[in-house]
């Protein structure tokens, strides 16, 4: 109902006129037959192992496949067990170091490229920010290696995790970047202005006018870079030192030591929510635009 | 004669703020190009320098030069004579990635494409649940995605389960470790890769058009064929790319599906810097993946087709 009060004139028309379409048959334009079936087949795809994933996490036996019934001791074996909280805090650490690098990093980038006559080196700058997309994630991950190895041979220096939070850093702007720069696209400079007209300094301005209005999509973006630094497994098992490790990295060493067990499921399922949490989080600011 | 004189300064001042402005841009933008120049374009060039040297004993580089990285791409060295005998292993690896690659986008077009122009008809509330439906996995952990794919189709599986269970099979089939294996497991990774520029495109499909068609005559498969899929052109080469990009230089997929059987390039890539400890050869195929890819995009961009299109990642 809601959809048809907002409906653009041009949709009203199109709805009135379809059922009288070619007189005694209707004729909806729009359907391809099966269509719909293929796109639930899709959804069911994408979501069944992810959901059975989950459901066994909470089985009683130890078996990943028969249900047995429901208990939350893996979930206990996973609060109680000191290394995965070695790996959590790390995991912590390097995300959220991370997210506050990049999504600054990335807010300045987005205020240099919008809203603006393209000015010289626009292009390079847009190139450069989307580089980490661009580049397979294997070919990120030997590269940083090399790099850090080259850095540790030449001049002795490593920064021991702050290698892996530079890593972190640079494959998380792009995703920092594209929510504020959405965000500032669809802002006006008018109310910039306005502050300037009333006397407002450019920072002021920035301060109380831009920096408000942007916070949306500030907050978006850090939330998915926050994810992608927390998810990340390719770059991370490459460049992380001797001793270090990360939920994903511990889930991967489980998984070639042991093999399949719900312990491994437990873990992943809190994995699974942190993301889909921020993700829907980041979903629900950025409509709020709208 | 006073008029020309005030306009000549104000553009005199504009061309000032002019500068300020781009300096004030550039200010901006430059902790992006410091961080991602020095912890990203750095590193890439650094892997093309390595292919070119001698491998460490222990890992890492002597710093000697050698085209041994590419010549071990189709070669191998005879170690009592030193001839170069023509092997044709890391090839069929390298082109085993690419077909694995195509399979993965045709899978994914063909289910993607009736996805995206089922949620691109619905309203537009649920349009928006769609596109967070779809865009949703994307978020979650890849390694856990597919450590999910692994528990339902090995030999102890739901699926080989199920098919036991109906009496279709007997023994389990293995469907772990296949190339088909890998390909599914590619498929759900980038699904949405395919799905998304594809609903954007078909999104801003003019129907006027397609009911012209009906207007025509035209049924229901020729409307697909002659005017849907046509228009919506930009939108299958940005999914097709979107896929196939990735899945080709694919890390984690065949790592866990694959085994230890079934490689492709980002696996020998991967193992290069580790167990094999042979860097120069793993920075010579990084860099022969990296040109493939480039390509790729290149055509993209020379298609005429990335101006339409809204930048999905």
């Amino acid at each position: 109902m809601a959809d048809q009060v907002i409906a653009q004139p041009v949709e009203v028309a199109e709805a009135l006129r379809r059922p009288q379409h070619s007189g005694n048959r209707t004729l909806d334009l729009k359907r391809q037959p099966g269509f719909g079936t293929i796109a639930m087949l899709c959804l069911f795809m994408l979501y069944a192992p992810i959901l059975i994933l989950v459901i066994f996490s909470f089985n009683t036996s130890p078996s990943v496949t028969r249900w047995e019934s429901f208990s939350l001791r893996w979930f206990d074996k996973v609060i109680a067990n000191g290394d995965i909280h070695d790996a959590a805090l790390n995991s912590l650490t390097i995300s959220i170091v991370a997210t506050i690098v990049s999504t600054g990093i990335g807010t300045a980038a987005a205020l240099a490229t919008t809203r603006t006559r393209p000015w010289p080196g626009q292009t390079a700058a847009y190139m450069t920010i989307n580089l980490p997309l661009m580049v397979p994630e294997i070919i990120t991950a030997v590269a940083t290696l090399s790099f850090f190895a080259l850095l540790a041979s030449l001049a002795g220096i490593n920064f021991g995790i702050g290698n892996l939070i530079l890593a972190h850093s640079v494959f998380c702007i792009p995703f920092a970047y594209m929510p504020i720069r959405a965000r500032l696209e669809d802002m006006d400079l008018t109310l910039e202005q306005a502050a300037a007209d009333l006397y407002a300094t450019p920072w002021q301005a920035f301060r109380r006018v831009t920096l408000p209005l942007l916070a949306p999509g500030i907050s978006s973006g850090a939330a998915l870079a926050f994810i992608v630094s927390i998810d990340d497994f390719t770059i991370t098992s490459f460049v992380l030192g001797p001793g270090q490790s990360t939920l994903p990295i511990y889930i991967w060493a489980q998984l070639h030591k042991t093999g399949v067990t719900p312990e491994i499921n437990a873990i992943s399922a809190i994995l699974l929510v942190v993301s889909i949490l921020f993700v829907t989080l980041s979903f629900l600011i950025g409509r709020k635009r709208k | 004669m006073t008029a020309a004189v005030v306009a000549q300064h104000s553009t005199g001042v504009q061309g000032a703020r002019e500068r300020d402005r781009v300096r004030m841009r550039w200010a901006l933008v430059a902790p992006a190009m410091i961080i991602i120049g020095i912890f990203g374009v750095l590193p890439l060039v650094i892997i093309v320098i390595y292919s070119f040297l001698v491998a460490g004993t222990y890992g890492g580089v002597v710093w000697q030069f050698s085209a041994d990285g590419y010549f071990s791409f189709l070669f191998e060295r005879d170690i009592f004579d030193g001839t170069l005998k023509f092997v044709p292993d890391y090839l069929e690896i390298f082109w085993r990635s690419i077909w694995l690659a195509g399979l993965t986008t045709i899978g994914c077009l063909i289910l993607g494409f009736p996805t995206a122009y089922f949620m691109a008809t619905r309203s537009a509330a649920q349009r928006n649940y769609w596109v967070f439906l779809i865009t949703l996995p994307f978020w979650t952990n890849l390694l856990i995605r597919t450590y999910a794919i692994m528990l339902i189709i090995r030999d102890e599986g739901l699926v080989n389960d199920f098919l036991r269970g109906i009496g279709l099979i007997e023994k389990p089939a293995h469907i772990l470790y296949t190339n088909f294996a890998i390909i599914l497991g590619l498929f759900y990774s980038f699904l949405p890769f395919m799905v998304l520029p594809l609903y954007a495109s078909l999104e801003k499909l003019d129907f006027r058009l397609v009911e012209a068609g009906f207007d025509l005559y035209a049924t229901r498969g020729k409307v697909l064929r002659r005017i849907i899929i046509p228009l919506a052109k930009p939108g299958i080469v940005a999914g097709c790319l979107l896929v196939f990009i990735p899945a080709l230089g694919a890390y984690i997929t065949p790592l866990i599906l694959g085994g230890g059987g079934e490689l492709m390039i980002g696996n020998l890539i991967g193992l290069q810097f580790g167990t094999s400890r042979n860097w120069p050869f793993g920075s010579a195929l990084a860099v022969i993946l990296l040109v493939t890819v480039m390509l790729a995009l290149l055509v993209y961009v020379r298609s005429g087709t990335a101006k339409h299109q809204v930048g999905h990642g």
